[in-house]
Formats: structure tokens, C-alpha cells, sequence
């Protein structure tokens, strides 16, 4: 038996790439300078993040963040980071409702098709779906990411 | 085993023939389920007694004059004498019915607005469940008492010298303490609690929620002076807990709830109340859960104490054993005195991922704080998984657990 094989019965959910993404986050910094930064907090399971942001006129120019909390709620920040690097606001808004649509339900139901790519990049969480409890800890990063750019500086994630 | 400390040892197998949900499968495996200090599952007994008396025998109680509400009576009051005799209290009307440990700390409360005075102190634990906390921060605010809290030791276990400390000044009238951690598996030193705190004047509550699953209570032989517990955990129906108290502090303390049931007259200008248990059980009470909570009850005594009790320390021990050789697990409390609840830590795996992760194995344990933040805090922990046991758990379901564990450390490796 391989080790795929073998782990096949865990691998819907934590799928190769969050692993990676969760144990090694790439934009797990705090930003030296910045324009808004927001804290995200789940009270009912302690995960904790907070984002950092440097825009360039209506677009995110830097992002970073510190979590802690499970594999996935790192993995998706990370991976938010990653996506929303260089994209306007008023689009990085609408990858957000696009995301939650496709964290609660597994598929993004009326997905505008310019946010196909960047959802993509995202769809290794829509496995979250399955567990309702853990559908917060990949929300949680963009609540902090959607707090900041309103300029308000909690977010809860529900 | 020793035959001799346990002449009716508990048939495992057979146990869980009543237990009709232990034959589900979970995502294609076997439920393996270690869960049960959140909430245990329910016998055939339980459920059978509840649908019976919803067919054939059903009115609501305490105040009909025909034969469904005189029968349906019976059949709950029934419930309080055997409480009365599983808690070894001296008065069935020492029994108040309550919906959760968590309404019955609340009632315990009332014993702080009532006979306590602003100045005086309550005494919690540094191990307490939210349940055993919040109400007693809603009495400092509002009544001017003081909250102590006695820290816990590194080892997980009440730190008996600071506890001792925090009552010589003789301002505590109350200490409120847990029987057993829901968090650690801690079982504190009862009849010691009882001691000292009466010796310094204080009364004493114990949150049994998690003790009397799997320890005999007596509360003559404990000498404290109320004792709660929830009926979902002894195997028996949600929304029934009890309040035992000694009789002559529950006639001194105010109601809880204003309504019905709990008056012996009203007119507008003033009402008098009912006796002792009455008094507290305002309302149409949870009949079906009570009715509901007598058949567990029934069925625990059945099985007994010490043959639970065994059993438990067995399962206990093979999961302390399990759990310690699977490398990068921490235990969270190591008391000399503990009962089958578990909480661990797994090195570079999240608790919530650990949950998850036997979840897809069929197995389900508890993640998070566990409505016990500040003890986490304590342990500069945010979260633990945690694995608790019932009668119906199996030694090969422990194995599961650890194999469980193990694949899940090699996953994350």
C-alpha cells in the first residue's frame, strides 16, 4: 500500500495543498508598513488572525498575516494572501462571497466567470462543506481581510 | 480483573446491545464514539419508558384530577425517590428537578442572593466548567460578593494548601467546586473539600455533572451541602438535571422562577409559596425527560457502581498507556485520582484537526476549550482534543483511538 492510498480516507478535506499551505505559509508576516490591519477571532474554538494590508490605489499592493489555529484556517489565509495579491477591492469583495458560497455549499453557484481563475485557487477548501463547524475556519482570514478594507478593526467570524 | 473488588463485573458486550445507536456506522465505519462526557448515549430502557408513556400513560402532572394526570404524577415523582436513593438523601423533597447542571448552579445562585450577605465570598476552582463560573461573576456584580478562585497544580489536581489559604479569613460562606473535571478527568478530593470548608463556616456545592456517571455519590457520607448533576450524561434523556440540597438551606432560599407549580397562594398584592421542592419547579416541568431520567437511573443501579467504576478504571488505565506511546502526545493533568476523561495535545497537529481527522475515521471526540477557557489559559493551551468513556466503551475502541492518533501524527508528518 502507498502512502496516498493509505491515507486516502483523510485526503478529501486536507487535500495536499493545504497541508503545504498550512504548514508552511508563505505570507505569514507582519507587514512592516501598512495601510489597514484587522483581527479576525472565533470565540468558539479560539482560532485567532490578523491581516495586514498595503494598497496601491484601490488595490491590494502587500498582504501578510499571523494565525493560530487549525490546518485549515492557515492554510486558508495563506492561500487568500496568495489570491488576493495585486486584485482591486471591490473585486477582492466579490471573491469573498464567491468563497463563503463555496465554503458552505462546495460549489460557487453564481460565479461571476471572471472570479473562475481565482476561485480555482481556492477550491481545495470547498471540502469544508461537508463539516458545517469547520466552514468558519476558512471564513475566518476574510472576515479580517473584509474588516480591514472597511476600516473597522475586529471581525468576528460569524 | 480482582474478582473480588468487583463480584459483578460489567459485561461490555452485552451493554451495548442496549445501546441501539452503537450499531450506526460513520462514513462506512463503526461509530467508535468518545464523546460521552459532552453527552452519553441513551439505552433502550430510556427511550422505550419515554415512547410508553407518550402512548399510553400522558397528562400533565401535579394538578389534573383524572387518571392520565394521577398516573402521569406518579410515574414522575417516581423518578425523585429513586434520585433520592442513587444520591443516598435523606428526603425525597430535597430533590429539585431542574433542565441542566447548568439551571441547577443558576438555582444554587439563589442560595447567594438569599442567605448570603455583600462582603462574603464564593470559592470556585481553577478547573470549573463556564457553568460553574459565570453565575457566580453574575452574583459578584449584582450582590456584592466576592469571587475567589483556588489555583490548580501543574499535575492538574486542586492545590488543597492555597484552597485551605483562601478560607481562613473566614468571608467565604460558599465554595463551589467541580466533583470531577470535565477537562482534566481530575476527581477532587470530596470529603477533604467538605472538611475544611465547613470548618471555616462555608457551605459547599459540588458539580457532579461528570462525577456521578462514574462514582458512587452519597451525599450523607460527603456531608456537603448541595450536590448537582445533569441527566443527559447518566445516560438519561436532555433537559432534566437535578438540585440536591439540604432541606433546611432550600427553605431559606428564595425562589428561582416565578409561576406556576411553585405557589401555594397568589392574589395580586402577594403570593405565597410552595414547599420545598416545589418551590423551585415553576412551570410545567420536562415530565417525558423525568420519566425518562427514572429508567437510566434504573439502569445504572442495575449495573452498579463498582462494576462501572472498574471498568472505567480499566479502560482508563489501557488509554493512559495507549495515548502516552504515541510520540509528540502530551496528556493535559496527571492526578493520582482521575476518571475516564482524556485531554491531549498532539504535537504540529491543531485539536481540530485531530477531531476531523478521526471523525473520517469513525471516530468522535470532543475539540476545543471545552467551556473551561481560564483552565486552558492555565495550561497555556487554546484548545485539546479530548476522549472520554462510558459503560458501553470498549478496550478495542481505545486501540482505535491510538491507531487513530497515529496515523493522524504520520499524515501531518
Amino acid at each position: 500500500m502507498t502512502a496516498t492510498e493509505d491515507f486516502d480516507d483523510l485526503r478529501d478535506l486536507y487535500q495536499e495543498v493545504i497541508l503545504d499551505h498550512g504548514r508552511k505559509p508563505r505570507h505569514a508576516l507582519r507587514l512592516d508598513t501598512f495601510d489597514a490591519t484587522a483581527k479576525g477571532d472565533n470565540p468558539m474554538c479560539g482560532d485567532r488572525v490578523q491581516v495586514w494590508v498595503k494598497f496601491a490605489a484601490e488595490s491590494i499592493d502587500q498582504i501578510g498575516f499571523e494565525a493560530r489555529g487549525c490546518a485549515i484556517s492557515v492554510a486558508s489565509a495563506d492561500l487568500m494572501a496568495e489570491t488576493v495579491q495585486g486584485r482591486g477591492k471591490a473585486d477582492t469583495r466579490a471573491l469573498f462571497e464567491a468563497f463563503r458560497d463555496m465554503a458552505r455549499t462546495g460549489v460557487c453557484s453564481h460565479c461571476p466567470p471572471e472570479l473562475a481563475e481565482p476561485l480555482d485557487r481556492l477550491a481545495p477548501l470547498s471540502g469544508v462543506h461537508e463539516y458545517p463547524s469547520r466552514v468558519k475556519c476558512a471564513t475566518l482570514p476574510w472576515h479580517a481581510l473584509i474588516a480591514a478594507l472597511d476600516g473597522t478593526k475586529e471581525a468576528s467570524s460569524e | 480483573m480482582n474478582v473480588m473488588t468487583s463480584p459483578v463485573a460489567l459485561d461490555v458486550e452485552r451493554i451495548r446491545q442496549d445501546f441501539p445507536i452503537l450499531a450506526q456506522t460513520i462514513r462506512g465505519k463503526k461509530l467508535v464514539f468518545l464523546d460521552s462526557a459532552a453527552s452519553a448515549q441513551k439505552p433502550r430502557a430510556v427511550i422505550d419508558a419515554m415512547v410508553l408513556a407518550m402512548e399510553t400513560q400522558y397528562a400533565n402532572i401535579h394538578r389534573g384530577l383524572h387518571w392520565m394526570s394521577e398516573r402521569t404524577t406518579e410515574a414522575y415523582e417516581a423518578t425523585r425517590d429513586a434520585v433520592a436513593e442513587l444520591m443516598h438523601a435523606n428526603d425525597r423533597a430535597e430533590i429539585v428537578f431542574v433542565r441542566n447542571s447548568t439551571e441547577a448552579i443558576n438555582l444554587a445562585h439563589s442560595f447567594g442572593r438569599g442567605v448570603m450577605r455583600p462582603g462574603q465570598a464564593v470559592l470556585i476552582s481553577g478547573m470549573e466548567h463556564h457553568s460553574n463560573i459565570v453565575p457566580w461573576q453574575l452574583l459578584r456584580d449584582q450582590h456584592g460578593i466576592e469571587l475567589r478562585v483556588a489555583p490548580v497544580t501543574d499535575a492538574g489536581e486542586l492545590d488543597m494548601a492555597a484552597f485551605e489559604a483562601l478560607l481562613e479569613d473566614g468571608k467565604v460562606g460558599l465554595v463551589a467546586i467541580t466533583h470531577m473535571s470535565n477537562v482534566l478527568g481530575t476527581i477532587t478530593p470530596a470529603e477533604r473539600i467538605v472538611r475544611i470548608a465547613h470548618a471555616y463556616g462555608a457551605k459547599v456545592m459540588f458539580d457532579g455533572s461528570q462525577a456521578i456517571v462514574h462514582r458512587k455519590v452519597d451525599v450523607k457520607a460527603l456531608d456537603c451541602d448541595f450536590y448537582v448533576w445533569t441527566g443527559h450524561k447518566l445516560y438519561g434523556p436532555t433537559g432534566i438535571g437535578v438540585l440536591w440540597g439540604r432541606r433546611e438551606l432550600l427553605e431559606r432560599m428564595p425562589p428561582f422562577l416565578g409561576g406556576g407549580d411553585m405557589i401555594s397562594s397568589v392574589t395580586y398584592e402577594q403570593s405565597t409559596w410552595a414547599a420545598v421542592p416545589h418551590k423551585f419547579e415553576a412551570g410545567t416541568p420536562a415530565i417525558l425527560e423525568g420519566i425518562g431520567l427514572k429508567a437510566a437511573v434504573d439502569y445504572v443501579q442495575a449495573i452498579g457502581y463498582n462494576a462501572m467504576a472498574d471498568h472505567e478504571a480499566s479502560l482508563t488505565e489501557h488509554a493512559l498507556a495507549r495515548l502516552a506511546a504515541v510520540p509528540g502526545l502530551s496528556i493535559l493533568g496527571q492526578a493520582q485520582d482521575r476518571g475516564g476523561v482524556i485531554s491531549f495535545a498532539l504535537d504540529g497537529a491543531h485539536a481540530h484537526d485531530v477531531a476531523t481527522l478521526l471523525d473520517r475515521q469513525g471516530i468522535a471526540v470532543r475539540a476545543g476549550h471545552h467551556c473551561a477557557e481560564p483552565l486552558m489559559h492555565r495550561f497555556n493551551l487554546d484548545s485539546t482534543a479530548r476522549a472520554s468513556f462510558g459503560i458501553y466503551t470498549t478496550h478495542a475502541e481505545i486501540d482505535a483511538l491510538a491507531d487513530g492518533l497515529l496515523r493522524v501524527r504520520e499524515f501531518f508528518a
